[in-house]
């Protein structure tokens, strides 16, 4: 297999008439990582990735593929290769065919490329299914199908649009898993688009949170979500309170994750204290969610250990106090 | 995790009481509301189509017609050469005009699904396409006497231009104003199949094409054309069968110089043949027949309709 590719950004800007969807945006994605693109729809992470994969017009700046400019370049002279969304396998041609199309396009006879195809389908367990067409397969298995179909072209890099969100959650855990594997196994650049920060933070090296536009925050996904830079980055990534002031009287607002917060009676040992109500409260297994009534936020989330909730329990209505202390105050840029 | 829990049965003897008395409405209501649709192509369709069937078996002289069962109009039929050469000159149209009318088809209907990104103007434009039918056929046919004829619009035209001496012979009256007009009668046929084919293909796949390293000719070959057949197919059928059936067309457009099956049969009947002329009919249904079983055979179009 050949090595990723380097992808950057350079003031990458795409508008549609007078609606701007990504707004001069930079990036740089290293060789052999694994991106995700997130955020919530229309933020321009489907465009973006469009750009990349040349199926829309660049509407101002630069995009580099390894060290090359490749704005005006045809898909298939990138070296990228799409997963679509909707999978978009031919539907009169057989598992075999849908996988071998690139090669006959680049005139391969149809021996070798029939024989290729099936290596492909091999890769992705798909081998059993070869000739069938994709209407007689399941969604996870059109996917796989879609999968080498996209690596037979021997691609620095894949880019990926929401290729888990027409998947159950069952094998969309599991296809999560298999698309990191083979990430690792052939070592090319991923670029998957997604709107769920569970599969950014599972699958990514570097996730990069869009909001109306623009990066709002780019990074590994620890230091998103133990630094989020922006008010924004925090609700998207969830698991954290926004505050105004932080409850220290520090001018701004700031976060604090909801699993750093006690509650407790007058003994609560922290520094920083607020009193509320419960609104509701959701059983998860593992942790118990609570959502509190305070001043100064809209959403106030605590996620306890289950053991602990279950040491002092509350019920929805009750007053409750709640603390955390200064060092899991983390301050936002906006 | 499993979670096992007991299911409550659901209780069925509430409903049992009113289930068991035998209600007759349920069971032929199906049948009732089959029963137009049966009717209608019973009398319309069947009735018509065997009783043509056995009016062909009948004699007949240059008088009266005589119910009977003999198999001289179809043996006069198969054994004359008349009919043959008919039946040649019909396919030729046919054909002539089914080629011509898939090509333009599929060029304007690619335009339209294609090459038009607005809806608006996708509508606009095949509105526009149809706006020959609303004319009558015959109306629309002897227009074109006038534009075509000896001192007609397009030769005098020409003639005045300089670029010809003697008027063109061959546009009027010939096998050439004939698939002129059937082309401009059917041409809509066919763009509307393949319209509707080509607007059901996934975008998505044409750009998996492009991501596979198509070019625009690959793409046509390989991923609309096979996804556009069913479309291709329906066209096919609409144009072959109603130039096989057509009398009319070759009438006015031939100025009665060439022969078409259609045309036959009209001439029997205007001599109160019409043994003969049910023969006729007999075997042209089945030849049309055969040339759409095979064209289906040749494309699935189920999941179009």
């Amino acid at each position: 297999m050949t090595a990723g590719s380097t992808v950057e950004l350079v003031k990458l800007r795409k508008a549609y008439g007078a609606t701007v969807a990504v707004d001069g945006i930079d990036l740089r994605i290293a060789a052999g990582s694994y991106c995700c693109l997130l955020g919530p729809s229309g933020c321009g992470k489907t465009s973006t990735l469009r750009m990349i994969a040349g199926h829309e017009d660049i509407t101002d700046g630069d995009l580099l593929i390894g060290d090359s400019v490749v704005n005006d370049d045809p898909p298939a002279k990138r070296g990228t290769a799409m997963m679509f969304q909707s999978y978009a396998l031919f539907p009169h041609l057989d598992c075999t065919d849908n996988v071998a199309f690139s090669l006959k396009m680049k005139g391969v006879a149809k021996e070798e490329r029939r024989r290729r195809a099936r290596e492909m389908l091999d890769l992705v367990d798909m081998s059993r299914y070869a000739g069938r067409l994709p209407s007689q397969l399941s969604g996870g298995q059109q996917q796989r199908v879609a999968l080498a179909r996209a690596l037979i072209t021997q691609p620095g890099v894949l880019l990926l649009d929401e290729p888990l969100s027409a998947l159950d959650p069952f094998l969309r855990v599991r296809m999560r898993e298999e698309l990191k594997r083979l990430h690792r196994d052939i070592g090319i650049t991923f670029i998957h688009v997604t709107h769920s920060q569970t599969e950014a933070m599972a699958l990514a090296d570097l996730a990069v949170v869009m909001n109306q536009g623009r990066i709002e925050q780019a990074g590994p996904p620890r230091e998103l979500f133990n630094h989020p830079r922006t008010a924004f980055v925090a609700r998207f990534i969830g698991g954290h309170n926004v505050i105004e002031g932080g409850g220290v009287g520090d001018a701004g607002r700031c976060a604090v994750r909801a699993d750093r917060i006690q509650l407790g009676g007058a003994d609560l040992p922290t520094e920083i204290q607020v009193e509320g109500t419960v609104r509701s409260l959701e059983y998860h297994g593992a942790s118990v969610h609570l959502s509190l009534d305070i001043p100064g936020a809209d959403e106030f989330a605590v996620v306890l250990d289950e053991a602990r909730y279950f040491d002092a329990p509350v019920g929805v209505g009750d007053r409750v106090r709640a603390g955390w202390s200064r060092r899991d105050v983390h301050p936002l840029a906006a | 995790m499993t979670l096992t829990a007991e299911t409550p049965r659901p209780t069925v003897t509430a409903a049992a009481g009113r289930a068991r008395r035998p209600r007759l409405l349920p069971r032929v209501a199906p049948y009732l509301q089959a029963a137009p649709l049966t009717v209608a192509l019973l009398l319309f369709l069947l009735v018509p189509i065997l009783t043509i069937v056995a009016v062909s078996f009948w004699d007949y002289d240059s008088v009266r017609i005589y119910p009977d069962f003999v198999l001289t109009n179809y043996t006069e039929l198969l054994t004359s050469p008349v009919t043959w050469k008919t039946y040649l000159n019909t396919l030729k149209y046919a054909a002539l005009t089914w080629a011509i009318t898939l090509g333009i088809g599929f060029t304007v209907a690619y335009f339209l699904a294609f090459h038009i990104r607005s809806t608006t103007w996708q509508m606009v434009l095949f509105l526009l396409c149809t706006i020959p039918f609303w004319t009558s056929n015959i109306i629309r046919m002897i227009s074109w006497i006038p534009f075509l004829g000896r001192n007609g619009l397009l030769n005098s035209g020409l003639i005045s231009a300089g670029i010809i001496d003697q008027p063109l012979e061959f546009l009027l009256f010939s096998d050439f104003s004939v698939v002129l007009a059937f082309v401009h009668l059917y041409a809509l046929f066919m763009v509307v199949p393949i319209f509707n084919s080509m607007m059901r293909i996934d975008r998505a796949l044409i750009e998996a094409a492009r991501d596979g390293g198509a070019s625009a000719a690959q793409t046509l070959w390989n991923v609309i054309l096979p996804l556009t057949k069913p479309g291709i197919a329906i066209g096919s059928i609409f144009v072959v069968t109603l130039v096989m059936g057509d009398f009319i067309t070759v009438r006015l457009m031939s100025g009665g110089q060439s022969a078409s099956i259609g045309l036959m049969i009209a001439n029997e009947i205007s001599l109160l043949q019409y043994p003969a002329a049910a023969a006729n009919a007999v075997v042209l249904l089945a030849v049309v027949l055969i040339m759409v079983v095979a064209m289906l055979r040749v494309v699935d179009i189920r999941k179009e309709l």
